[in-house]
């Protein structure tokens, strides 16, 4: 399959990719890894008239910082980089352990963590991560403008980006130490897009569940947060049954469709025990017990 | 294929361009060439160049048998790509290694070897990007369980073999090239 022509353009700074989207808005595209826009305009589902390739700025947006309050993270690194990136084993793994199930390691090897939440494909695994954590991201038209993860994600391959802007960064508030976390995906095949997935985060306080975080992907329009839940959480010891009704009330949020990967019913159920899984795990990571 | 040597400027007078030069390293040779933007990196190996080893099975970024060996893009060292979901203009300036450039003074490397000795391929097809993959895993990870084998080849798909033989290739080639100290 060979995508419909376009032009190219090579920037050398980031001001250049700002005013070549300013002069051209939707008509020009920004080019990352490639790894959603090369397979959209293969199938001419988008058919830019140009294209604004950001690998010659790599090494200015390709960096990930710990520090202070926060962890930043360029929006270029590729999704390997944070699979195999040792001071985020340490620091946040809920990120390693989330980039090593998306696609393969080819895919790994080429796609963004900007490019991903910039595509924002309601069953990719980044916005869900990324909407856990609150993250912050960064978007350049000459100046910058910070959008939260709750007003980013605004629906299916939409978000709060303007054409004439460029993501540049990602900013995540540090998580103590001890921290419970849990990714889990549910993939039908290897290397599959999710058919749900739900990242959880638990800060332990005193022997009771201090605050939670969990955030589902792939059974909605956009990823969402499980805020009743995370309400019934706050302060509890947790047990079973707790665990239960906050499950059952992530899946009574879900509004998925019925496609290949099951019917929208099927998709409500996993997504009660892909909740019950994760929020297990979590707060056994968090070394609370679970009664 | 546009293969002149001028590269013109776009009409849009924007700095665009309609034909880019570029200039790529396969196996250790150089190459200048100028190619249309939207020339895919299989395409321009295959077409271009005439490397036909790399193969095109799926053309959706799924099978693998595009795969091949790239530097420079992250942490330096070779890692594997699909060169079916790559524009030929984003090798500009990097090395790339092809199935092609892997036997040295006519004797095979032991990914090679080790497909052939465990019979780890029927038709073929999947082989050369198979084997891109597999050296691309061990290069990060020079001792991999079958576990972690697995896993590295699963955006390869192979139609004959079932993967089991494979599997065993990849992991008997990775116990040689451990021993004898074997990089690329
Ligand atoms: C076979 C296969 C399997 C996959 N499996 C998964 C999976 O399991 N889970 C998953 O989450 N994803 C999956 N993906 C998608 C993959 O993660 C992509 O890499 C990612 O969605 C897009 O990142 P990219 O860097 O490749 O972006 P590109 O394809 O280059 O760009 C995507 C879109 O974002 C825009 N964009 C890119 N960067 C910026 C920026 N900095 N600022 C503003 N706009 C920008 C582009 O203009 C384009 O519209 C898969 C892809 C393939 C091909
Ligand atoms: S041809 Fe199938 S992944 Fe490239
Ligand atoms: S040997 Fe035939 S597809 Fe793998």
């Amino acid at each position: 399959m060979i995508p419909k022509s376009f032009e190219y353009f090579e920037p050398k700074t980031l001001s250049e990719v700002v005013g070549f989207l300013k002069k051209h808005k939707e008509n020009a595209k920004v080019l990352a890894g490639g790894h959603s826009l090369i397979p959209m305009m293969k199938l001419r589902l988008a058919a830019p008239q140009y294209i604004i390739n950001l690998e010659p700025l790599r090494k200015s947006l390709s960096y990930i910082k710990v520090g202070g309050k926060s962890i930043r993270i360029g929006a270029l690194v590729r999704h390997a980089e944070i699979e195999h990136s040792q001071i985020l084993k340490r620091e946040l793994p809920i990120l390693p352990a989330a980039a090593e199930w998306i696609g393969d390691m080819q895919v790994r090897n080429m796609g963004t963590i900007g490019g991903s939440v910039a595509h924002s494909d309601p069953a990719s695994d980044w916005p869900v991560v990324m909407l856990s954590l609150n993250a912050v991201f960064t978007l350049y038209s000459g100046k910058k403008r910070k959008v939260p993860a709750s007003k980013f994600f605004i629906g299916p391959f939409t978000t709060a980006i303007k054409p004439y802007e460029v993501l540049t960064e990602i900013e995540i508030p540090r998580l103590p130490k001890r921290h419970g976390w849990s990714w889990k995906k549910f993939e039908r095949k290897a290397g599959d897009f999710a058919t749900v997935n739900v990242a959880t985060l638990i800060l332990p306080k005193d022997g009771h569940i201090g605050s939670a975080s969990i955030a589902v992907g792939s059974v909605h329009y956009r990823p969402y947060r499980v805020t009743e839940g995370e309400r019934l959480l706050k302060g509890a010891k947790p047990d079973l049954e707790l665990v239960e009704r906050v499950a059952e009330s992530a899946a009574s949020m879900a509004e998925p469709t019925s496609d290949l990967r099951g019917s929208a019913e099927y998709k409500r159920h996993v997504t009660k025990v892909f909740v019950k899984r994760s929020l297990i795990e979590a707060i056994e990571r968090a070394n609370l017990n679970l009664r | 294929m546009a293969r002149r040597k001028s590269v013109r400027k776009t009409k849009a007078g924007s700095n665009a361009l309609n034909e880019i030069p570029i200039t790529v390293r396969v196996n250790g040779v150089e190459y200048k060439n100028t190619v249309q933007p939207r020339l895919l990196l299989i395409h321009y190996l295959r077409d271009v160049l005439g490397l036909t080893g790399s193969h095109i099975g799926c053309d959706t970024s799924n099978c693998g048998a595009c795969t091949v060996l790239m530097k420079d893009v992250w942490g330096g060292e070779w890692r594997a790509v699909k060169s079916c979901t790559f524009y030929a203009f984003q090798a500009n300036g990097k090395e790339i290694l092809t199935i092609e450039g892997l036997a040295r003074d006519g004797e095979l490397h032991p990914l090679q070897k080790a497909f052939w000795e465990h019979h780890g391929l029927q038709c073929g097809y999947c082989t050369p990007g198979m084997i891109m993959a597999a050296l691309g895993l061990l290069l990060m990870n020079p001792n991999p369980t079958v576990e972690e084998i697995r896993k590295g080849i699963s955006g390869n798909l192979c139609r004959c073999t079932g993967y089991i033989n494979i599997i065993k290739a990849i992991d008997a080639a990775a116990k040689e090239m451990s021993a004898k100290g074997v990089k690329v």
